[in-house]
């Protein structure tokens, strides 16, 4: 049986617990937020926060998730930082199909935890691990730079 | 996916598989005052025969049919306008699309206005240029522009009814604003929502008012935001992916390793043992799909576990065994022989023996597969007499009449839910509708073992890999010279390539004379050569190939690009200057080429460091009716490898309608193009694809995007694409700048190595 705590909320799992976190949240906590993309950490659209640190869902087993806690996408909208990057993206309307958006915004906002002013080859380097086959690359960069001004306004 | 204005409103399917289209009749415009006056439509004309965007009162007559303002356009008594979407929504940006047309006519208030994906329903909500309800070809906005405004026009004129007789005032002094209908006189002034279920009780108006351009608010404005960016950055935006139903089984299967082969045995013992895993399965395969094994579990993982624990035996007797080496080398031996001719004028051969200066060479591509996000995926849930399906659904009534003969009801029986679709790029318009209809047959085969509850089959993203429908490998042999004054004087041209549509339902409509249009499309246009020969040599490998974004034009538009600046530097002239006198009768062309350079600054000389090279090329393409020119600012290090610095794009795609979401489509069709030539490609082994993941098939990541500007040709054209003509001049725009920088041409994608070397 392992414990943790998703967005704040005690969750049990008491399956195989080398179960990838990603099937977790998304088969068992029923948040679907958080997507599958590649299941070999490659792309990025399973990103979720463990402790504060952005992770690959798909090859982090639940195991090692014991006693942490777990931010997904449906969870970051109450803090300040992740409440920033949603508006910006929001605001330059980042989107296109979506998919890989989640896992965007998670890499995003863990960008802007640890360096609230990234420049461009900071914010390429902390995002490299995420893919967008819609290229929505340009705007990932302005709403980055858009929240961290919000942040710093 | 591929269209062309030869097919408008002809039904792509042969008679029977679909209801017919709604027949057009035809009658003149009746006149009113205050702006153009149109007989109201419910299907709208197709875009051949479009007399423009209304405002453009002097030519077109509209088809007498009735409105159904409902099918489109919902108002709650709660004052929200709801807008049924009867295109999908896989980034393109037609929600946002379709929600403006409506929301301008109607005049609604932008922040009360949501998007819902409409029913399949072939007689309701074809795409008029498709003639099945789907989205492809970049035709969402060409062929239901005034439908949507049509509808939403209609809806007002319901309100305004309505609030003429709750007030006992002529509905011509009523106004509407941003979601509230006023009487000025009498101070009346109310919602939507509170006129809402009176308007529904009135006629639907015979004629319409739609608005002139001038009297805009919506449209070529970027005020409206996408209307999915709320769901797709809170993590609620619904996927296939994310479908959760009671008592649904997660389906993750064992597809055989070559196309053609079928399950012969398989031990599931393994399989069964783990924990959690419901029932293991055989379903047949069929035209154009897998059939395979099946493992079912409430959770995608242990499915997963369950189909790596299978040991499956295949027959391989009809399984295609080529390498993708020896099928270029078979097209290269094709290549020496003449194939099916589609065009021809002079004598190209005899002006090429006689040429002074003259180039020669072959371009090579391969397979690409489309690597949208979402892998492919569906939910099926079967009844006595019934199927419902859950899907990001680009060809609703193709999927819709598939299922249906597959299951022997009748194509209404079959309900679709149309959901988001994580990316497709052609990938879900499959004519055989492949992974739907493979979804149907295991939710078929679990009925029959007693699981009746719905099924998700999930592809894993090495099944989205593997499973086929790539754009074909092509090669193009060309010949070209230049004669004395510069200009080129003939032009030999031969493409192999499989064709997409043969033995497809559009086989009828896309392959005429033997020559799949798709396979030649833009081929050296708009380019006039006064000695031309093209001929198409179409083998057919067993390799599965389907439309993937902007379709033909990915290697054609490369290679003309690229043997148009072979011959500029041939005859020493500027690759711009060239183009430009090239183009001179081709003013949309000419606009969009002048724009792309002026913004550039394409007579500026690029400064490089020490030790680097840097290079400025151009490309210019008409794809889907767009008209877009590329500059690319490319740099080459000593050690050969490349960056593409900057991308200047110009676009002509008649009327904008959303100009931020075209600029996104440039941008995002520049990423997607660069992916292509930097990196993509699948091959085979011995019929075994290669590639599995991102791994070997590797994405364009955001540290090798370009800065990309967009620039948008002011036009009152009717509105044509933009998800696809960004693709294709993005590779021979980066080539031509490659060739600027080391004299080195690429005429084989992808680039990989070759700057290394």
């Amino acid at each position: 049986m392992v414990k943790m705590t998703v967005n704040g909320v005690e969750r049990t799992h008491e399956g195989d617990p080398s179960m990838p976190l990603l099937w977790f949240l998304r088969d068992e906590a029923q948040l679907t937020g958080t997507k599958y993309g590649c299941g070999m950490s490659l792309c990025g659209a399973c990103t979720v926060h463990m402790d504060g640190q952005a992770v690959r869902s798909c090859t982090m087993p639940v195991a090692a998730v014991a006693g942490k806690a777990i931010t997904t996408i449906e969870g970051v909208g109450t803090d300040k930082v992740g409440k920033a990057v949603q508006t910006a993206w929001r605001e330059h309307d980042v989107v296109q199909c979506g998919y890989c958006q989640s896992g965007q915004i998670m890499s995003a906002i863990a960008l802007l935890q640890s360096n609230a002013t990234p420049s461009d080859a900071d914010i390429d380097t902390a995002m490299n691990g995420n893919v967008c086959r819609c290229a929505t690359y340009v705007r990932i960069r302005s709403a980055i730079h858009s929240a961290a001004r919000a942040l710093k306004a | 996916m591929y269209l062309t204005r030869r097919f408008a409103a002809q039904p792509l399917l042969p008679a029977g598989l679909l209801p017919a289209p709604v027949p057009l009749s035809r009658r003149g415009f009746l006149q009113g005052a205050g702006g153009l006056v149109l007989g109201v439509s419910f299907m709208p004309l197709a875009a051949a025969d479009d007399p423009a965007i209304p405002g453009d009162a002097g030519s077109g007559v509209a088809p007498e049919t009735t409105i159904e303002p409902q099918a489109f356009v919902h108002i709650g008594t709660d004052g929200r306008v709801t807008v049924y979407a009867k295109h999908l929504e896989m980034g393109q940006g037609s929600y946002t699309g379709l929600a403006t047309l409506v929301a301008e006519e109607l005049d609604a208030d932008w922040s009360q206005v949501r998007v819902e994906g409409a029913p399949a329903d072939a007689k309701r909500y074809a795409n008029t240029l498709l003639g099945v309800q789907g989205t492809g070809g970049s035709t969402a906005m060409a062929n239901a522009h005034r439908q949507m405004r049509e509808a939403g026009a209609a809806a007002r004129a319901m309100l305004v009814a309505a609030a003429a007789q709750r007030w006992g005032v002529p509905a011509g002094q009523i106004t509407v604003d941003n979601g509230r209908v006023l009487h000025a006189p009498s101070k009346h002034n109310v919602g939507f929502g509170e006129l809402a279920e009176d308007a529904a009780k009135q006629p639907v108006p015979r004629t319409l008012t739609l608005k002139t351009p001038d009297a805009f608010r919506l449209i070529g404005k970027t005020t409206p935001r996408r209307v999915d960016s709320a769901g797709k950055t809170d993590g609620s935006a619904q996927f296939t992916q994310d479908v959760q139903l009671p008592d649904m089984l997660v389906a993750v299967v064992a597809h055989p390793p070559r196309f053609g082969a079928t399950p012969k045995s398989f031990d599931a013992a393994k399989a069964k043992a783990i924990d959690g895993v419901v029932d293991v399965l055989e379903y047949e395969g069929g035209h154009g799909r897998f059939g395979g094994v099946a493992v079912l579990s409430r959770n995608t993982w242990i499915a997963k576990q369950g189909r790596d624990a299978l040991t499956v035996e295949w027959d391989e007797s009809k399984a295609m065994k080529d390498g993708s080496d020896a099928l270029m080398a078979r097209f290269r031996t094709l290549a020496d022989s003449a194939g099916t001719v589609a065009r021809q004028s002079g004598d190209a051969d005899a002006a090429l023996a006689k040429a002074d200066k003259r180039i020669e060479a072959d371009y090579e591509f391969p397979y690409l597969a489309h690597a949208s996000m979402e892998p492919m995926n569906c939910v099926v849930s079967l009844g006595e007499r019934s199927c419902e399906i859950w899907n990001g659904e680009q060809f609703q009534t193709i999927d819709q009449a598939g299922a249906a003969a597959l299951l022997g009801l009748q194509p209404e029986q079959v309900v679709i839910h149309q959901l988001y679709a994580g990316g497709s790029f052609g990938r879900r318009a499959n004519p055989h509708a492949d992974f739907v209809l493979e979804a149907v047959s295991i939710a078929k085969a679990a009925r029959k073992q007693g699981h009746k509850g719905p099924v998700k089959l999930v592809w894993t993203r090495e099944e989205d890999t593997r499973a086929g429908y790539y754009r074909p490998m092509a090669l193009h042999r060309v010949r070209a010279a230049i004669g004395k004054d510069g200009r080129p004087a003939a032009w030999h041209h031969r493409v192999v390539t499989e064709s997409i549509m043969a033995g497809t339902p559009f086989a009828e409509f896309g392959i005429r004379d033997g020559i799949d249009s798709s396979s030649l499309e833009g081929v050296i246009e708009p380019y006039e050569i006064p000695n031309l020969y093209l001929d198409l040599h179409s083998p057919d490998t067993g390799v599965p190939v389907q439309w993937w974004r902007s379709v033909g034009h990915t290697h054609t538009g490369y290679v003309t690009e690229v043997v148009v600046d072979e011959l500029a530097y041939a005859a020493g002239q500027d690759p711009v200057a060239y183009r430009r006198k090239l183009l001179k009768d081709h003013p949309r062309h000419l606009a969009v080429l002048e724009l792309a350079a002026a913004k550039a600054g394409w007579d500026t000389p690029l400064k490089a460091a020490a030790g680097e090279k840097r290079g400025r090329g151009v490309a210019v393409v008409k794809s889907f009716n767009s008209y877009v020119a590329e500059v690319a600012e490319v740099t080459v290090k000593a050690d050969g490898s490349l960056k593409v610095d900057r991308v200047v794009c110009a676009v002509d795609c008649g009327l904008a309608i959303n100009p931020d979401v075209i600029r996104a489509q440039m941008e995002g069709g520049i990423g997607f193009g660069l992916a292509a030539m930097l990196h993509s490609q699948v091959t085979l082994k011995d019929g075994v694809v290669e590639q599995s993941n991102f791994h070997n098939y590797p994405m364009l990541r955001i540290g090798e995007m370009p800065q990309v500007e967009v620039h948008i040709v002011a036009s009152a054209e009717p509105p044509t694409g933009v998800g696809e003509p960004g693709t294709p001049p993005l590779a021979p725009a980066v080539a031509n700048a490659i060739f600027a920088a080391t004299a080195k041409r690429i005429r084989r994608l992808p680039l990989g190595d070759q700057l290394k070397a």
